[in-house]
């Protein structure tokens, strides 16, 4: 690993002025995918900007009907929050999912939803829930946020402050979990709100996407026959050693009708 | 640059490189080697330590991370008087380690299942150990014991 | 025998410094004033080498020195050759071409190390290996297996102008042909022995110290055999032996990959005397991934004639091994006079045809591990066995209770020359079927099924051999304090020999357990005539050398207890650490204590109680641990996934030294054989020839989540007959029975769709694409 300057700014402000003055500057949360992407030389940056010391990143607070979670805050705490579980108990049962425990006590919401790797967890669960991505610049909807492989549409020096969600009537999260990485294979979340029903799906493209058919079919009539005969099209997701595109749609499918079981 | 933390209960400050890993600082900087790192991507497990009580993967943090923070690791975890701590007494009644490679960081994540589930039972405690891998045991000891502490721990 | 003598669970000694940080391993020296290396490592399956320049290396901070294969040549390190005597029927030798240390030529695999480079610190010493610049000709490469002899495959050696190796066959084919073809049954299967990256949870390592005044390089080394590795660097670094020092304290795991002759260590032992300081290597994970040796890799195809009655009339085999780019010291031993000599494991088959053919690929050379062989022979007749099931309608237990061999048939000698002296085939199935109670499946199933579930079982009967080489050398040392030192020609590395030869000092000659130390892993105290831990061989052979050096320390203790007790040597007798004549005894510590007095010897008698025994066994004097295993496994039809729920084991390891530690191996080796069914595949790219599953991001480590709570039992109705402890080889029986069992038992669980074999590893998606494939062929 190549070394660096680094910082421990106290205020998003500060964080914030350093990216945006220091070019090749990379903001740091958990570091879980950072720290190794840098191990193997695959990301260098000159400066690395902690955001693990900033207090008004943390925490879990309700507002009015909202749930809004601290950029910083660590999966362990998601998965383990009395106010989620009470909630929205579907995303802290995803935050319990992702990675092991002592990934869970580092990792954090912002870190996971910036980087927007295909296959994190955390994306299915803030565009399934319809949550909105706070930033230090602006309020994106979740549908807005993930642009593409490792790719949001987070502006240079933008910092995410924390993520708002409303709490659906029902939801539910399936994972078909990687046997190596514990990346998702596939994941599935499955929201209702009112006659309003999200599909997101994680890992089985090259980015976080709602599978439209299924909402539709859903919305209709939310029952597990409703997906009967609504397929995802192969071409459009990844092929790889673990797992083809035609495996990939199949659980897909299989995923969504168990999510809707599971809150039918 | 500068990172002063507490390791098993001692104070410490060095002058260290960003970009120096907890796991390296323990190993090479304070000689405490019992922390071992068994992968480069976060999977083995080999290397946890407790950060302010809680089991983390010292591989994958940098050492100025942990600055002002509790290090607790496999030679800080036994009591003062040299007395096992029960994740570590039990690992030995069950056969929980072969080679030892992976131990240090099995027990740690042990104490820390412990500590969050007294009474954790056998599939809980398997799916508790996703991030550490062992290539010798095939488990059985480590569950059972990690299993027998928790019982412990509740009663 | 007290609580810590044979057969006692004993807790281990060697816990308490594993369990508080106090092991050491070899990443833990760390040498003053040391270097660190960095090995530059060929990007290309294939490639010629035109030329490597080193100078901007050389100019990068911190960098010392960076060499090449001419300079290690130009100071004498020689090639690996390999001692492989096999040829084909016309007596035509293998191609089995030297390996350079590091190739100056051609690179035959991704990740091969050309060219060392030595820094102040590691991360230096990394920078300045991606400043190497070699200049490659990317040559086309082959990969599979299976398709590495085709006539139209790259070829790795033009000079042979044949990625096939050699041709081996047992006999000639045509007698077994006809057999098969005028049998009432026939049965046949192409499996695929899916190729495995073995990962001992420690990374190698190796640190080299080089001594100007006495001319001796010591190296620090994760081994399974302090002195065959000296032997074999030593002449690989062409200096005599005592001039190289091999050190191992704690190692992270063997597995029967760690005693191999390594480029990386060979290059560091030879920096550190070139350059007069120490040198260090610390591989990372993902670079033992293309560095370690890698372990399986067959495809077999084989065909099976029964009689009316079940009966296996006569058995083809043909194998494939993939050795990678070169040889390895064993790889293209282990499907012929390694463990596939074990063909045709329990099963009474006096006809057989056996075929194997060893290619060269461009992937990471493969070699022992765990089972060596006998893995892969077992897998292959079991997974004939349930196929001759399924022929002749007989039950699984049934067609293999009609093919084992009887106890009452035992000594047999196979037709591969081995001779099983001892065994219960069919009592230990039995047992197993009724531990696993198989009757009860049914109901078991019948509830699976209530929550959408398909559950199987399966079941594996196996043979396997254990010995390795036939010589044993240990050393019993008692101290004037009473205590003694078991020097060990052995190396444990995992295994517990603190615990197990403590227990057997303290039976054979009364000194109490914790007063039993145990030396090893450095070659200045190693017996000369060490050969190590591999082949599941130390109680059979180190624990009999102990035995004798214990017989020879009584025999001798005898004659000085008789002199302390003033009576004839024939009247004392040796009974639970106490020299005894009529009523008056002497202890074996008072013993000891005289012995180092010389005014208190009989006469002419040299002081000390310090006995040496170089154990030789007979060659047929191996032995042959065997086992069944029965599998439940539950299948979620709609993802492919599948959960083993139940696994129960019933090993004939004969005399079981201590349960707690051979339960371990059991459980250890049944976790290694259902990774490789369940999880791991180092897959290659055909097209770049790049290891796909280069991490522990790709690579599927079996986690302690795929398990249950697994059951194992002895049956101890056999102790071998041809060694005096009684012993088996218990190291890797699990990694034999458990691959088969649990391949028998998905296969079962989808029955109902007619679903006959999946190949390892059975991934969700290979079950659920079984699955679709038996669905679609039943509707068209």
């Amino acid at each position: 690993m190549l070394d660096f300057t680094y910082h421990r700014p106290a205020s998003v402000a500060d964080a914030a002025k350093i990216v945006g003055e220091i070019e090749d500057a990379k903001l740091m949360a958990g570091g879980m995918t950072l720290i190794p992407t840098m191990k193997q030389r695959l990301a260098s940056p000159s400066d690395i900007v902690d955001l693990g010391r900033i207090p008004e990143l943390k925490g879990i607070r309700r507002d009015g009907a909202d749930l809004v979670i601290g950029a910083m805050t660590r999966h362990a705490d998601v998965a383990s929050s009395a106010l989620v579980r009470e909630a929205i108990p579907a995303l802290a049962s995803l935050a319990g999912q992702i990675g092991d425990p002592a990934v869970r006590h580092r990792g954090t919401i912002g870190g996971s939803i910036s980087n927007a790797d295909p296959a994190a967890d955390y994306p299915a669960g803030v565009v399934g829930l319809d949550a909105v991505v706070e930033t230090n610049q602006r309020q994106i909807a979740a549908d807005d946020f993930f642009t593409g492989l490792f790719d949001t549409a987070l502006e240079p020096g933008e910092i995410v402050t924390g993520v708002r969600f409303r709490a659906p009537d029902a939801a539910n999260y399936q994972k078909l979990r990687h046997p190596a990485s514990g990346y998702a294979v596939v994941g599935v979340m499955v929201a209702r709100f009112g006659s309003n029903i999200r599909v997101a799906i994680t890992g089985a493209g090259p980015s976080v996407f709602r599978a439209m058919e299924m909402e539709a079919a859903l919305s209709a009539k939310f029952a597990v026959e409703s997906l009967a005969g609504v397929s995802i099209d192969a071409a459009d997701l990844l092929s790889d050693m673990h797992a083809s595109a035609d495996y990939r749609a199949h659980v897909v499918g299989v995923l969504a009708k168990r999510a809707v079981a599971a809150i039918s | 640059m500068n990172v002063t933390l507490t390791v098993n209960g001692q104070a410490i400050s060095r002058d260290v490189e960003p970009r120096m890993l907890l796991a390296e600082f323990l190993r090479d900087e304070l000689r405490l080697t019992g922390t071992h790192v068994g992968c480069d991507t976060t999977q083995c497990g080999c290397c946890i330590v407790h950060l302010d009580g809680e089991a983390v993967k010292s591989c994958t943090l940098f050492a100025v991370q942990a600055d002002g923070s509790k290090v607790t690791t496999i030679e800080g975890l036994a009591g003062t008087d040299g007395a096992l701590h029960p994740v570590q007494a039990a690992f030995r009644e069950h056969h929980g380690l072969q080679c030892g490679f992976c131990t240090p960081g099995m027990v740690m994540m042990g104490a820390d299942i412990v500590r969050r589930i007294p009474g954790a039972d056998d599939e809980t405690v398997r799916h508790e150990l996703e991030g550490n891998i062992c290539r010798c045991t095939g488990y059985q000891g480590i569950v059972e014991a990690i299993v027998d502490a928790a019982a412990q721990a509740r009663s | 025998m007290g609580q810590f003598g044979i057969g006692q669970p004993v807790r281990r000694k060697e816990d308490i410094r594993l369990l508080t940080g106090k092991g050491r391993y070899t990443d833990d020296v760390h040498v003053d004033g040391q270097v660190w290396a960095a090995f530059v490592r060929s990007p290309h399956a294939h490639a010629d080498i035109r030329g490597i320049d080193i100078a901007a290396a050389l100019e990068s901070p911190g960098v010392t020195h960076v060499f090449t294969g001419a300079d290690l040549e130009a100071g004498g390190v020689q090639p690996l050759l390999y001692d492989l005597p096999f040829k084909d029927r016309n007596g035509k030798p293998m191609f089995k071409p030297a390996r350079r240390i590091l190739p100056t030529d051609r690179a035959r695999f991704g990740g091969e190390p050309l060219a060392l480079v030595l820094a102040e610190t590691a991360e230096q010493a990394k920078a300045g290996a991606e400043l190497v610049e070699i200049d490659f000709e990317p040559l086309p490469c082959v990969t599979s297996t299976a398709r590495a002899g085709d006539p139209d495959a790259p070829v790795l050696y033009p000079e042979h102008g044949s990625n096939v190796a050699v041709h081996w066959e047992n006999r000639a084919p045509d007698e077994i042909d006809a057999l098969i073809a005028g049998a009432a049954h026939k049965v046949s299967v192409d499996l695929v022995n899916n190729r495995l990256v073995v990962a001992p949870m420690e990374p190698r390592c190796a640190v080299a110290d080089y001594d100007a005044a006495s001319d001796v390089i010591t190296l620090y080394t994760p081994t399974q055999g302090i002195m065959t590795m000296q032997t074999a660097f030593a002449a690989l670094l062409n200096i005599p032996k005592n001039k190289l020092r091999i050190v191992a304290q704690d190692v992270g795991g063997g597995f029967g990959i760690r005693s191999k002759r390594y480029p990386e260590s060979i290059a560091v032992a030879w920096a550190a005397k070139k350059i007069g300081r120490p040198v260090k290597w610390r591989g990372d994970r993902s670079e033992t991934f293309v560095s370690d040796y890698h372990g399986r890799d067959q495809v077999n195809h084989a065909v099976m004639g029964l009689d009316r009655d079940g009966r296996v009339l006569a058995l083809r085999l043909e194998t494939i091994v993939n050795v990678g780019g070169y040889c390895g010291d064993n790889g293209p031993r282990l499907p012929i006079d390694g463990g596939g000599r074990i063909i045709p494991c329990g099963y009474d088959i006096e006809k057989f045809y056996f075929s194997v053919k060893p290619v060269y690929t461009n992937t990471v050379p493969t070699d022992t591990y765990r089972g060596a062989g006998r893995p892969e022979a077992n897998f292959i007749m079991e997974r004939l066995m349930d196929a001759a099931a399924d022929a002749t309608g007989l039950s699984r237990i049934e067609v293999r209770r009609r093919n084992l061999i009887p106890t009452s048939k035992l000594p047999y000698r196979t037709q591969m020359d081995f001779v099983y002296d001892s065994g219960d085939f069919i009592g230990t199935m039995d047992m197993t079927v009724k531990e696993a109670d198989w009757d009860g499946f049914a109901a078991r199933r019948a509830e699976s099924e209530k929550r959408g579930k398909l559950r199987g079982i399966g079941i594996a009967s196996f043979v396997e051999q254990a010995g390795g080489r036939p010589t044993e050398e240990m050393r019993v040392k008692l101290e004037a304090d009473g205590s003694a030192t078991v020097y060990a020609g052995t190396f444990s590395h995992g295994q517990g020999h603190e615990t197990v030869y403590a227990q057997m000092v303290e039976d054979f000659l009364g000194i109490p357990f914790d007063q039993v130390k145990l030396v090893q892993g450095d070659s200045d105290t190693t017996p000369v005539g060490g050969i190590g831990t591999f082949g599941s061989r130390s109680s059979m052979m180190g624990g009999v050398a102990i035995r004798r050096s214990c017989n020879q320390i009584i025999i001798k203790g005898k004659r000085i207890a008789a002199h302390l007790l003033q009576a004839e040597e024939s009247q004392v007798r040796f009974e639970e650490g106490l020299f005894k004549v009529n009523v008056s005894s002497v202890s074996i510590q008072e013993v000891a204590r005289a012995a180092a007095d010389p005014s208190k010897l009989p006469e002419g008698m040299k002081a000390g109680l310090d006995e040496n025994y170089l154990f030789e066994r007979e060659p047929d004097a191996m032995n042959f641990p065997n086992g069944c295993h029965i599998c439940e496994v539950e299948v979620d039809p709609d993802l492919g996934i599948v959960q083993i729920v139940k696994y129960t084991a019933v090993d004939d390891c004969g005399v079981v030294l201590n349960p707690l530690l051979v339960h371990g191996q059991v459980y250890g080796g049944v976790a290694q054989g259902i990774g490789q069914a369940l999880t791991e595949d180092a897959v290659y790219d055909e097209t770049s020839g790049q290891l796909l599953a280069g991490s522990f991001m790709d690579y599927g480590m079996p986690r302690a989540h795929h398990f249950p709570h697994m059951v194992a039992h002895f049956n101890e109705s056999q102790p071998c007959k041809t060694n005096d402890l009684g012993v088996k080889g218990a190291g890797e029986a699990g990694a034999c029975g458990a691959p088969p069992a649990f391949v028998s038992a998905v296969v079962d669980a989808l029955s109902p769709y007619g679903v006959k074999h999946i190949d390892m590893p059975l991934t969700p998606e290979r079950v659920w694409r079984a699955i679709a494939d038996a669905k679609s062929k039943r509707a068209a």
